[in-house]
């Protein structure tokens, strides 16, 4: 019998830390959502759906060069993501949470059924959009493409947190977020903001989508991973972004963790337990804002 | 047409069907359900069977979500519970008068621990917290391969009831409908007692809910019972009548199913629950008889059925969260009003 075998625990570790930057660049677009609008955005799992299917028509289908096809791309689920803000939310703004709610779940279904009709069940390939060539420190070997998406997602993130710190419309943004009423009497626009928002979060969520889709393969069932993902918001607090990212790394090493010596059956619910436990413990999360009340 | 009605003591306004055209009605409706499995198809009679346990799980749901304002995303995994309990009962030889309450009462049990969290939190976090619970529950469906059957499923005796054993549709769907009236009447009872007063004073707020006096821990936890006690019959009767069940369909899927219907239904009514566990019901059922038609010319047709289905699904709950927050019960009662002095005045 040999010792424990360290090597391997490291590895996991670092994958799964590296893999939670993927999970924190989608509970981005939860947050980003959740704070400007209020609402847990069940459809961000067919956002992620919509960005890597529409890459791969205009990448692989059309055979557009990826300069070309990633903007395009982008361009298309903003747009999409602001037609469902004034189609759906806006009507609805104002209502009980079951509604939007449910609004959001029903849009989700709507996509994910869309989808399925127009490019069918099948998986299709992606093609590689990072490299694969593997990073090795000392005896531990990370996969490229994981730390690549890390990479990716770190800058993203960072971005973000730039434009909400630094710019007019980041700060108008926000403005809008914490206090609408206020911020309307000041002169922002609050609906252009929350229209912004969606845009935003869509983008954030078709950035993640394709990612994910390019390192595994393009399929429907793209659009359940994000419910995973509801774990790493909850625990980070739903309207703090530098909480979903530390629980975005939590998550993705408990994932890997739970992966690498219990099995991939009981990884699936690792984000569920996650929930419980939090909402039972600490209900606003490491760091969102305590309003819960006790009753 | 209403005439010579006036409402001249508490408890004629207070009675549940307050008019005799109301009561006429209701019996020939209840007449016309009953003679149905004698002379409808065996497609029909199963319809009606399923149909029957949709209803009684949503009313449950409706109680839980409409009347208490607690947003459940796990009613699916509570059925789950109640089949499973009734089939593990009835493998063991317990008749089928003790599992059904039975299956409802474990369900009830395991809702109360549900509910637990909803004491500290409630909206969008008691949506996350019950969506977890349920993808808990369909993983311990799975795994649980001694009591479930795991991925395999599970094999439910016929039930039998004084003697006569239900081994046909037709009386499958006298049972189902008799325990879904009795249901249903329950629910709509439930609201002109204490205890459905305080659900609806914590539904429209909880806070001065307690200011009156209403005990909130006490009134919630009973809230997610009643709720869990009907899905748990629901997912008994389920399991008898289709005697084998797998854990794929207690799914996220069914929950939110039940959560639409009484969306579409109306919030909080029983007629609405009826009219919206029916109307999600047939819907893909027409889907599937107009793929059907349109498959002569496209044979692809068939193969987007189940898309098409989602995508009427959802469209579906959000045209009637912007267009008709009040769902289909809103509808029924603006035709009614049309007709109550119809033909004098339209």
């Amino acid at each position: 019998m040999t010792g424990f075998d360290w090597i391997a625990l490291a590895e996991f570790s670092a994958i799964g830390l590296l893999s939670g930057g993927l999970l924190a660049l989608v509970a981005l677009g939860f947050v980003l959502i959740y704070k400007g609008t209020g609402v847990i955005n069940f459809a961000m799992g067919e956002f992620m759906m919509l960005g890597a299917y529409f890459l791969y028509t205009a990448h692989v289908m059309w055979g557009l060069p990826l300069w070309m096809a990633l903007p395009a791309t982008l361009a298309a689920v903003a747009l999409c993501a602001a037609l469902v803000e004034r189609a759906i939310l806006r009507p609805l703004s104002g209502q009980p949470v079951i509604s939007v709610l449910m609004a959001t779940i029903g849009l989700a279904s709507a996509l994910h059924g869309g989808v399925d009709a127009i490019w069918g069940g099948r998986n299709y390939e992606m093609p590689q959009l990072l490299p694969r060539k593997p990073l090795f420190i000392g005896d531990v070997m990370i996969p490229g493409q994981v730390l690549w998406s890390f990479v990716l997602a770190a800058v993203v993130i960072v971005l973000f947190t730039l434009y909400f710190r630094r710019s007019r419309t980041g700060v108008a943004m926000r403005a809008a977020a914490s206090d609408p009423v206020t911020a309307y009497v000041l002169g922002i626009d609050v609906r252009a903001m929350q229209r912004l928002t969606w845009i935003y979060a869509g983008l954030v969520g078709a950035m993640a989508g394709m990612i994910v889709a390019s390192m595994t393969s393009l399929s429907p069932a793209l659009g359940g991973a994000a419910l995973g993902v509801l774990a790493v918001i909850i625990l980070g607090g739903l309207d703090s972004i530098a909480g979903a990212i530390v629980a975005g790394l939590i998550v993705g090493l408990l994932e890997s963790l739970t992966a690498g010596y219990l099995g991939g059956k009981v990884r699936d619910i690792v984000p569920y337990v996650v929930v419980l436990v939090i909402l039972l413990v600490r209900p606003y999360g490491l760091f969102g804002t305590r309003q819960i009340e006790r009753l | 047409m209403r005439i010579h009605d006036f409402r001249e003591s508490y408890v004629h306004d207070e009675a549940l069907w307050p008019t005799r055209v109301q009561r006429a009605w209701l019996v020939a409706v209840l007449v016309a359900l009953a003679a149905f499995p004698l002379v409808g198809g065996g497609y029909l009679v199963g319809l009606m069977c399923v149909l029957g346990i949709h209803v009684i799980a949503a009313a449950g749901l409706n109680i839980m979500t409409g009347g208490a304002g607690l947003i459940s995303l796990g009613h699916a995994a509570f059925m789950g519970v109640g089949c499973y309990t009734a089939a593990w009962l009835a493998q063991r030889g317990v008749p089928f008068v003790v599992t059904l309450p039975a299956a409802g009462l474990m369900a009830a049990a395991l809702g109360v621990v549900v509910g637990l969290p909803s004491l500290r939190i409630k909206g969008l976090y008691l949506a996350v917290a019950t969506l977890a619970m349920q993808f808990l529950l369909v993983y311990v469906f799975r795994e649980w391969e001694s009591v479930t059957g795991g991925v395999k499923g599970v094999n439910v005796p016929p039930a039998s009831l004084f003697g006569l054993e239900l081994n046909t549709d037709a009386r499958m769907a006298w049972l189902i409908g008799g325990c879904a009236e009795v249901m249903l009447i329950g629910a709509r009872n439930l609201f002109r007692t204490r205890v459905g007063r305080a659900f609806t004073a914590i539904r429209d707020k909880d806070i001065s809910a307690e200011v009156l006096g209403i005990h909130l821990l006490h009134y919630k936890l009973m809230a997610f019972a009643i709720g869990a006690f009907y899905a748990g019959v629901a997912g008994a009767l389920l399991g008898y009548f289709y005697r084998a069940m797998t854990p794929e369909y207690f799914t996220l899927q069914l929950s939110i199913f039940y959560l639409a219907a009484i969306i579409v239904g109306g919030l909080g009514s029983t007629l609405g629950t009826i009219l919206g566990a029916v109307f999600m019901t047939l819907v893909p059922e027409l889907l599937r008889g107009g793929v059907a038609f349109a498959a002569q010319w496209t044979p692809r047709a068939t193969e987007i059925l189940s898309p098409i289905q989602q995508v009427v699904f959802g469209l579906l709950i959000i045209g009637f969260l912007v267009f008709e927050p009040h769902g289909l019960v809103e509808v029924w009662r603006r035709i009614r009003r049309f007709f109550h002095l119809w033909p004098f005045r339209s």
